[in-house]
């Protein structure tokens, strides 16, 4: 138990400075980094949660493809990025002053607030033993049963978010030849080629 | 000492105001006011999935798997609409971005 105590503290603790790095660095490319490594700990708090599924979802999506596009985007434009780090102490004072004023009140929530008795009695999808059945294999049993219209509602919200992204970033550039396919397949034999007799002894 | 929801709450609560704070601080570089968001996202996240475990209910996590879905789709369209931004203006500065007198 003291392990755990131990590993939640760390975790902890690592993903909060992380994330304070992520707010706080001069440069982009090492605030991405940070995120990367504030998603890395809190993984790692899932897994201490037991949310092993999550866990691996937030490694394969946030750390393997969210991230990675932060990465190519702050890589690929050419931005002047002390330009815009001017001003960043002028909205120190007021920023600081309403997170304080956000954190001491949600810390205070959070203090003063402790579970309902009768809070477990309404569990809709009670978690059975990890010995019995995996995390991935009940979480799977659920989404693929009851909520099954919600998971596609999701699929179809990544559908929209990928077509989105290809229509604003697509460009059409001239002067670079294209496949048409329509063209090749009304292309005729006559108009494609000419049978010319040619006499022997004689060129075209 | 035995951890309990009361930690994570307050880990996801300190997450939270992190990424409000992020906002203020960056305000003209829209990368870290989109990364800001996404520690946000993070600390809802771990808000679901602690109440999730300590309540013995599996929809918490359920929902988290939503949750990133959305937040996976939300980043993309951003930077997607951020290099259409800086293509068409060579800048990201959000102080700029007045156009449309909104």
């Amino acid at each position: 138990m003291i392990i755990a105590t131990l590993a939640f503290y760390l975790f902890a603790a690592l993903t909060v400075a992380s994330a304070f790095m992520v707010i706080a660095s001069r440069n982009p490319v090492h605030s991405v980094l940070f995120l990367i490594l504030a998603f890395f700990n809190s993984a790692a708090l899932f897994i201490l949660l037991g949310a092993e599924f999550i866990a691996m979802i937030l490694i394969v999506v946030y750390v393997g493809a969210v991230a990675v596009l932060f990465l190519f985007v702050v890589m690929m434009l050419d931005i002047n990025f002390a330009e815009l780090r001017q001003g960043f102490l002028q909205y120190l004072p007021v920023g600081a002053l309403i997170g304080l004023i956000l954190m001491v009140e949600l810390i205070l929530v959070v203090g003063g607030w402790h579970l309902s008795p009768d809070a477990l009695k309404v569990v809709a999808a009670p978690i059975t033993e990890a010995s019995k059945l995996t995390n991935t294999e009940q979480l799977g049993g659920l989404l693929y049963t009851q909520y099954v219209y919600l998971f596609q509602a999701a699929g179809m919200i990544l559908l929209v978010a990928m077509i989105g992204a290809i229509v604003l970033t697509h460009r059409k550039r001239p002067g670079v030849k294209k496949q048409v396919i329509a063209d090749q397949v009304y292309r005729r034999p006559e108009e494609a080629m000419v049978v010319r007799k040619v006499e022997p002894g004689q060129g075209v | 000492m035995e951890i309990g929801l009361a930690h994570y709450l307050t880990l996801s609560a300190i997450l939270l105001t992190l990424g409000i704070f992020g906002i203020f601080l960056n305000r003209k570089n829209v990368i870290v006011i989109l990364m800001s968001v996404e520690l946000m996202l993070l600390a809802v996240n771990i808000n679901l999935v602690a109440f999730s475990t300590f309540l013995n209910d599996l929809v918490g996590q359920v929902f988290a798997l939503f949750i990133l879905t959305v937040a996976a789709g939300e980043a993309a369209i951003g930077l997607a609409i951020l290099v259409v931004y800086f293509r068409n203006r060579g800048s990201i500065a959000v102080e700029d971005i007045h156009h449309m007198k909104g």
